[in-house]
C-alpha cells in the first residue's frame, strides 16, 4: 500500500458488489468517493474512489480519506475496505 | 413397572406420548381434548420435557416446527376446528421433511360444530389438509389402550420417515374411561439427527426450508417425498379383522364405530349372517392389499363412519369395482347405533329391517 | 496501514439479492458482526422471515430456520425452549411482524421468551410490490392504499416498541434508525445488546430498525433515508422503551 505522508486512510470499493446506490457518496463527510462513467457487468455504475476518476487504474483517495469507514458502513453490499 | 389405571383416552394419550420420548407439547385448549394439555402441563415438566399453551393453534404448530428443527419429539393436539388452523404448519413440517405428532380428537363439524364426535376429518388430516401434495402417517385406536400404545409408534414413524404422523380419534375416545396397563415396554429405535439445527460448530450450516425457487429441486422434493410414502405403503400397513375369513359382508370402520362394529358383528352372526369386520389401524397407508384380496374372494363393504363419507372412497379405490361397497354414516356429532348399523346389514343381506329408518333424524 | 473494515465471517459471500440502496443487508452485517464479536456463530440459530428477507438463510454461516410467515417468534420459542443454550434470533418486517405474526410477536413477549428480535420497520410490504403495512403512515400512499391511507377506511399505523413495552416479560426494547453516521452505531449496538440480554438470560428483547424501501417508496435511497428521518421518526420515535 502506498501513502503520501498526508495520507490517514485507503479505500476499495469491489465494482461489480457495488449496485451504485450512492449513499456512500452522500456518507463520505470528506467527498472522497464519486459514481463511475461506466458500468460494471451487472448494468450498475458504481461508486469510485475520487482519485480514480478519469484514470484507469486504483490509487488512494487524493490524500483526503481519513479512515473512517463510514462509506464501508452504510454501504448494503459491503463492497467497500478500508484501511487506516 | 406394570400398573393399570382407569384413565380417559385423552390422558392414555399424554403417558403413551411420555413413553414414546415425547420432549415437547404445545398446544391450546379445546374440547374434547383439554385433558391432553391439562395432563401434559403436568407430565413435561416431570419428565424433563417441555409445555407450552401457546397463544392460537396455529402457533402452536410453529412452536412444534421450531422444536422439530432442533431434532426433538414434538407433538401437538387439537380438536377438527384447530386442526383447520394447523394446515399451513403441517404443510411446512411435511416439506422440510420434519418429524412431528399430532392429535385429532375429531368433533361435529363443520364449522364451530359441537363437541360430540366425529370423523370428518379424515380427508383434512391424511389426504394433507394443507396446500401440497404431502399425506400424514395416521393411526387410529379404538380403545383406551390403544391411545397409549400408539404414541411411541407414532413418535417412531415420524423419526423414521422425517414426516408427520397423527393419531386420529373422536370425543368418544377421548373422554370414555378404560382400564390402562401403562407397561411402558417399547423398544423403539433411536435416530440420529444431523440435519438438526444445534449449532454450526465443527460442521457446514444447516438449513431448515421450504422454500425452493429452482423448480427442478422443488420436484426432486415432491420426488423424495412420494417415495417416503410407497415406502409406508410397503412396509406399514397395519389393520385388525374380525371374522373375516368367511365373511360375506366386510363392514370397514376405524375408532369408536369400529367397537360398534364388533358389536354389530355379533349380533349378525347370531342371525345367521356372514359379516365380519376390517379395522384400519393404519389409515395411511390404507390397508389396500387386504381389502383388494377380500373383494376378490368377493365379500362386499359396507363402509360405516362418522361422517358424510370419506374412508369409503378410499375403500371403494381399493375394491376398484371388483364388488359392491356401500355406506352408513351419521354426521354433526351423532353417533350410530348398533341395531342402525345392523339393519344396513340385513339390508345388504335382503332381509327385513328391524326397526324403521327415520328420513328426520332429529325426530329419530 | 491496517485493515480497520472487512465483510463479517458469519456472513457468506454471496451477493446481497436486495435492491440498490436497501437497508436489510446492512442490518445482515451488523448481526454477522455481532456473532462475529461475540463468538457465536457455532450457538446461534436465526428464524428468517417471508418478505424481500426470506433468503437470509442464504446469506449466514450460522444454522438457519425459515418459518412461515409471522410465525417466527413461534418458531423460535419452539426453538429455544429445546435448545436453552442456544442464541436464537428472529429477523422480521414489518407485515410478518405486526400483521400476520402479531399474536406470536405479542405472546412470545408477554411470555418474556429469552429470544432476540431484529423487526424491520420499512412501513410497506415491499417483496409482494408495495402495499400497505400495518406502520404505513397517514397520508403514505401504497398499492392498497393509492391516494394515501386514510384512518377512516384503513386505520392507524402500529407503533410496535410502545405496544410492546406495556407487557412485563420484555427485558429491552429500543428502536432506532440506521440513516446517519450515528444511527449506524447506535443501530449496531441496539443489535448486539439485545443479544448480549440473551446470553445473560434477561429475557425478550427487541430491537425495531427504520428501515427505507427504495423501491417500493420510488425514491433514490439518500431520499429514502431522509424519508425516514423526516416522515417515520416522528411517528416512531427512536429511543428506549424498555430497558431492564
Amino acid at each position: 500500500m502506498s501513502g503520501g505522508a498526508l495520507e490517514l486512510g485507503e479505500i476499495k470499493i469491489d465494482r461489480e458488489r457495488c449496485k451504485g446506490c450512492e449513499l456512500c457518496v452522500h456518507f463520505c463527510p470528506k467527498d472522497c468517493i464519486v459514481m463511475d462513467e461506466s458500468y460494471n457487468s451487472r448494468g450498475y455504475r458504481p461508486a469510485i474512489p475520487i482519485s480514480w476518476a478519469g484514470t484507469s487504474r486504483p490509487g488512494p483517495t487524493d490524500g483526503k480519506c481519513t479512515g473512517c469507514a463510514i462509506c464501508a458502513r452504510i454501504c448494503p453490499d459491503i463492497a467497500i475496505e478500508v484501511w487506516r | 413397572m406394570a400398573a393399570r389405571k382407569l384413565m380417559k383416552g385423552n390422558e392414555a394419550i399424554c403417558h403413551g406420548a411420555v413413553a414414546g420420548g415425547c420432549d415437547a407439547f404445545f398446544g391450546y385448549p379445546i374440547t374434547p381434548q383439554n385433558e391432553i394439555p391439562e395432563k401434559m402441563s403436568v407430565l413435561m415438566p416431570a419428565n424433563g420435557g417441555i409445555f407450552v399453551q401457546a397463544e392460537s393453534e396455529v402457533s402452536a404448530i410453529n412452536m412444534v416446527y421450531g422444536a422439530a428443527s432442533a431434532g426433538k419429539r414434538a407433538m401437538t393436539s387439537s380438536s377438527s376446528p384447530g386442526i383447520s388452523l394447523k394446515q399451513e404448519g403441517i404443510s411446512y413440517i411435511a416439506a422440510s421433511e420434519l418429524p412431528c405428532v399430532m392429535v385429532n380428537v375429531q368433533r361435529g363439524g363443520p364449522g364451530l360444530g359441537n363437541t360430540q364426535p366425529g370423523q370428518a376429518d379424515y380427508f383434512q388430516t391424511i389426504k394433507g389438509g394443507g396446500h401440497g401434495d404431502y399425506k400424514v402417517l395416521t393411526l387410529a385406536p379404538w380403545s383406551v389402550q390403544e391411545c397409549y400404545e400408539f404414541m411411541p409408534l407414532a413418535f417412531d414413524l415420524a423419526d423414521k420417515y422425517l414426516n408427520p404422523a397423527a393419531i386420529l380419534m373422536d370425543a368418544i375416545l377421548g373422554q370414555m374411561m378404560e382400564a390402562v396397563d401403562l407397561h411402558g415396554d417399547f423398544h423403539y429405535p433411536k435416530y440420529d439427527k444431523p440435519w438438526a439445527v444445534t449449532g454450526a460448530k465443527g460442521r457446514e450450516h444447516n438449513i431448515i426450508n421450504s422454500l425452493w425457487i429452482d423448480v427442478n429441486v422443488m420436484e426432486a422434493l415432491n420426488e423424495r417425498l412420494q417415495a417416503k410414502y410407497r415406502a409406508a405403503q410397503r412396509d406399514e400397513i397395519r389393520c385388525a379383522e374380525y371374522l373375516t375369513e368367511d365373511a360375506e359382508l366386510v363392514l370397514v370402520a376405524y375408532g369408536s364405530p369400529a367397537r360398534i362394529c364388533r358389536t354389530v358383528i355379533d349380533l349378525a352372526r347370531e342371525d345367521g349372517l356372514k359379516a365380519g369386520l376390517l379395522r384400519p389401524i393404519t389409515l395411511y397407508p390404507f390397508p389396500v392389499p387386504r381389502i383388494a384380496e377380500l373383494a376378490r374372494n368377493g365379500a362386499r363393504f359396507l363402509t360405516v363412519e362418522m361422517s358424510c363419507g370419506q374412508m369409503v372412497e378410499d375403500v371403494k379405490l381399493a375394491v376398484n369395482g371388483a364388488t359392491d361397497v356401500s355406506f352408513y354414516g351419521r354426521s354433526g356429532g351423532a353417533v350410530p347405533t348398533p341395531v342402525e348399523i345392523l339393519d344396513k346389514v340385513r339390508e345388504s343381506f335382503g332381509k327385513p329391517q328391524l326397526c324403521v329408518a327415520s328420513k328426520d333424524r332429529r325426530s329419530a | 496501514m491496517q485493515k480497520v473494515f472487512e465483510r463479517p465471517k458469519s456472513l457468506t459471500d454471496l451477493d446481497f439479492s436486495y435492491c440498490p440502496g436497501c437497508a436489510h443487508s446492512i442490518v445482515h452485517r451488523m448481526i454477522a458482526e455481532t456473532i462475529d464479536e461475540l463468538e457465536i456463530v457455532g450457538d446461534t440459530v436465526g428464524i428468517c422471515p417471508v418478505g424481500c428477507a426470506v433468503f437470509m438463510y442464504d446469506y449466514m454461516t450460522c444454522d438457519m430456520i425459515e418459518a412461515a410467515h409471522g410465525r417466527a417468534p413461534a418458531v423460535a420459542t419452539g426453538l429455544k425452549r429445546m435448545l436453552p443454550d442456544m442464541i436464537v434470533w428472529t429477523y422480521q418486517g414489518d407485515g410478518d411482524l405486526a400483521s400476520i405474526g402479531a399474536a406470536e410477536i405479542i405472546h412470545a413477549a408477554a411470555r418474556g421468551e429469552n429470544i432476540s428480535v431484529i423487526f424491520i420497520n420499512n412501513a410497506t410490504y415491499g417483496m409482494t410490490g408495495g402495499q400497505m403495512a400495518p406502520t404505513t403512515l397517514l397520508g403514505q400512499r401504497s398499492t392498497t392504499c393509492p391516494t394515501g391511507r386514510d384512518a377512516v377506511v384503513n386505520g392507524y399505523p402500529i407503533r410496535v416498541c410502545e405496544m410492546l413495552a406495556t407487557l412485563d416479560g420484555p427485558s429491552y426494547i429500543e428502536r432506532v434508525a440506521p440513516t446517519s453516521a450515528a444511527g449506524l452505531v447506535k443501530t449496531k449496538k441496539a443489535i448486539k445488546r439485545s443479544f448480549e440480554n440473551q446470553i445473560a438470560g434477561r429475557g425478550f428483547a427487541l430491537v425495531e430498525i427504520l428501515c427505507n424501501c427504495p423501491t417500493q417508496w420510488k425514491m433514490t435511497p439518500i431520499e429514502s433515508l431522509k424519508w425516514v428521518d423526516e416522515n417515520m421518526v416522528p411517528i416512531f420515535p427512536l429511543g428506549v422503551f424498555v430497558d431492564k
